[in-house]
C-alpha cells in the first residue's frame, strides 16, 4: 500500500473515510489526503464533474481551507492593517475578496474576508498556507484590542456549486436563500444543525455557497450525503480537487503558488480593483505605490492554444522568434470551453489581446494567443 | 479487471502482443483519468524497449508512453488524435501503434498477464 496513507504529516479531513468509500482517488494535496476525482462508475472523473458544476450542481470538501477568527474592537482596524481590499465597506454579512500582503506588495495569501458581526470578522484561507496565515496575522495584529483564533480545525467546509446549488440547498434549510446575494453569507438550521453559516462564494466561477459545520465525522458525513440525496433530481456529483481546477481556472481565479505568491506583486497578478489605494495605510501598501509609478515587467495573462497542444504549469512560454518570455502559471484542458488554456506572465508588450505567442511543449514551440479573461463568465440570470 | 491473455504487460502498464500491436492497460487509462490527447510517432520511426516513444495526457496529468521492445513503427491509430478518450472506453481495444518487433525474444522479458495483474495490485493501485 502507499506509504502517504499512514503517514502521520498527511492530514484528513473529517470526510476522508467518506471519500474512500465513494472510491475516490485520492492525492496528497498541501499536505492533505484529499479526492482529485471520483469513479466513473458513480458518474465522476474530472470532466464529468467539472460539467456538473457548470450546468446542475456539485459538492466539493473544501474542509482543507483555514479559518482565522478576528473578533473585539479593534477587530476592524486590524483587517484593515493586513488586508487589501477595504473592509469597512462590508456590512455584516457581507464577504469580500482580499489578499495578505508583504511589505514589498507580494502576497502571503489571498483570502476571503466575511463581517461576520459589529466586530466579528472570519478569515478563510489557503490550506497549504493555514499556520503561516495565523502566524503572520497573529504577529502583525498585537498593537489592536482583538482576538485572534484559528478556527481551521473546527469546520467541515463544503462547497456547493453551480446553477442548481440554491435549489439543492433550500431543501435543507429554513433560511431563505434566494435572498443572499453573491458574497453575503447568512445563518440558519440546516440539515437539522442549528445556526450553520452558509456563504454565497465559490472557487468555480459559477453561483454557489460554502457552508461550515462542526467538523465531527459523523455530522460531516450525514450532511454529505444529505447533500448528495437532496441534489440527486438535479444531477448532482461529488467533485474532486481535479474539477475544482479546471473550473477556477477557467474563471480566472488565482491559486496561491501559482498566479499569486511571494515573489509576485498586485499589480503583476491584475487584482487592482481588489486593493484599495485610497486606504490610508495596510501592509505593502508603500511597496505598490513604488511598483505602480515603475511599471510591472511582467503581467498575467490568458493563453489559448492554437496549434495543437496542451500547456502545463511551469511550462515556459517563449515569443514568435523562440525567445523566452515568460511562464505558464497554470494550464489545462478547459472541459467547458473544450480549448486548452492557460495563465501565464509575460513581459506586458506581448500582453495585448490577439499577441501571437508560443508555450514550449516537449521542446517544440507550440502556437497560442493572448485572449480575453476570463475564459469563462457564467451566464446572466434570465 | 481480468486481463486479456494474448498479449504481454510492462511495469509502465503498457501492452503488447505477438504480432506487435501496442497500447496502455485497463490501470493506466483508470489511474490517468479522462484522456485528452494522445500524442504518437510517425510511421517509419524506430522506437526502443523501454524508452518513451509518445505522450498521453489526461485533463490533469502528462505521461510518457514507453515502447514495451524495441522495433519500427508500421502503423499508427490515427484515430486516437481525435478520439483519444477512445482508450478511457476500451484501453485494451484502442491500441497506440503496430510496429515490426525487432527481436521476438524481447517479448520473454515482459510480464504475463497473471504477474501484470498481481504487479498492479502490489503497487497498491488507486
Amino acid at each position: 500500500m502507499s506509504a502517504v496513507d499512514t503517514s502521520p504529516v498527511v492530514r484528513k479531513t473529517a470526510l476522508n473515510a467518506v471519500h474512500r468509500q465513494m472510491g475516490a482517488k485520492m492525492v496528497e494535496f498541501n499536505g492533505w489526503d484529499m479526492p482529485v476525482e471520483y469513479p466513473a462508475s458513480i458518474g465522476g472523473g474530472i470532466v464529468a464533474e467539472h460539467m456538473a458544476v457548470r450546468t446542475a450542481v456539485g459538492i466539493f470538501d473544501v474542509s482543507h481551507m483555514g479559518d482565522i477568527r478576528l473578533a473585539g474592537p479593534g477587530a476592524l482596524a486590524a483587517v484593515q492593517h493586513i488586508s487589501m481590499n477595504d473592509a469597512s465597506k462590508l456590512a455584516i454579512g457581507q464577504a469580500q475578496y482580499s489578499a495578505l500582503l508583504y511589505p514589498q506588495g507580494t502576497f502571503v495569501d489571498d483570502v476571503i474576508v466575511h463581517r461576520l458581526g459589529e466586530d466579528e470578522y472570519l478569515l478563510v484561507i489557503n490550506a497549504g498556507t493555514r499556520e503561516k496565515d495565523f502566524n503572520w496575522v497573529r504577529d502583525n495584529t498585537t498593537q489592536f484590542d482583538c482576538n485572534v483564533e484559528h478556527l481551521s480545525d473546527d469546520f467541515t467546509q463544503i462547497a456547493i456549486q453551480g446553477p442548481k446549488a440554491v435549489d439543492v440547498l433550500q431543501k435543507l434549510t429554513d433560511a431563505d436563500l434566494s435572498a443572499v446575494k453573491f458574497y453575503w453569507v447568512t445563518r440558519g438550521k440546516f440539515c437539522g444543525l442549528d445556526n450553520i453559516l452558509m456563504g454565497r462564494t465559490g472557487y468555480t466561477a459559477e453561483d454557489g455557497f460554502e457552508i461550515y459545520i462542526p467538523s465531527h465525522e459523523a455530522t460531516s458525513a450525514h450532511v454529505w450525503y444529505s447533500i448528495l440525496d437532496a441534489g440527486k433530481e438535479f444531477g448532482i456529483l461529488p467533485c474532486g480537487l481535479g474539477a475544482r481546477n479546471t473550473l477556477r481556472l477557467e474563471g480566472k481565479l488565482p491559486l496561491y503558488g501559482h498566479e499569486i505568491s511571494d515573489t509576485i506583486n498586485v499589480w503583476e497578478a491584475g487584482l487592482d480593483r481588489f486593493c484599495k489605494m485610497d486606504k490610508p495605510e495596510f501592509i505593502g501598501r508603500a511597496a505598490l505605490e513604488k511598483a505602480k509609478a515603475e511599471g510591472v515587467k511582467k503581467t498575467l495573462v490568458g493563453l489559448e492554444m492554437v496549434d495543437r497542444g496542451i500547456a502545463r504549469d511551469g511550462y515556459k512560454v517563449l515569443d514568435e522568434a523562440g525567445r523566452e518570455i515568460g511562464y505558464v502559471t497554470s494550464g489545462s484542458p478547459a472541459p467547458f470551453l473544450k480549448k486548452n488554456i492557460a495563465l501565464a506572465y509575460i513581459p506586458p508588450e506581448h500582453s495585448a489581446v490577439g499577441s501571437s505567442v508560443k508555450v514550449e511543449i516537449r521542446g517544440q514551440g507550440v502556437g497560442a494567443r493572448v485572449v480575453p479573461t476570463p475564459f469563462y463568465r457564467r451566464p446572466k440570470k434570465a | 479487471m481480468a486481463y486479456p491473455t494474448d498479449r504481454k504487460y510492462t511495469k509502465e502498464h503498457e501492452w503488447i502482443t505477438a504480432d506487435g500491436t501496442v497500447g496502455i492497460t485497463n490501470h493506466a487509462q483508470d489511474s490517468l483519468g479522462d484522456i485528452v490527447f494522445v500524442e504518437l510517432p510517425k510511421v517509419g520511426t524506430e522506437i526502443t524497449g523501454g524508452r518513451p516513444f509518445g505522450t498521453v495526457e489526461s485533463v490533469k496529468a502528462v505521461s510518457d508512453l514507453n515502447a514495451p521492445v524495441s522495433g519500427t513503427v508500421t502503423s499508427v491509430n490515427e484515430a486516437l488524435a481525435t478520439a483519444p478518450e477512445q482508450v478511457n472506453k476500451d484501453a485494451h481495444g484502442a491500441w497506440m501503434l503496430k510496429i515490426k518487433i525487432k527481436d521476438p525474444a524481447d517479448m520473454n522479458g515482459l510480464l504475463s498477464a497473471a504477474d501484470y495483474e498481481k504487479f498492479v495490485s502490489e503497487e497498491g493501485g488507486h
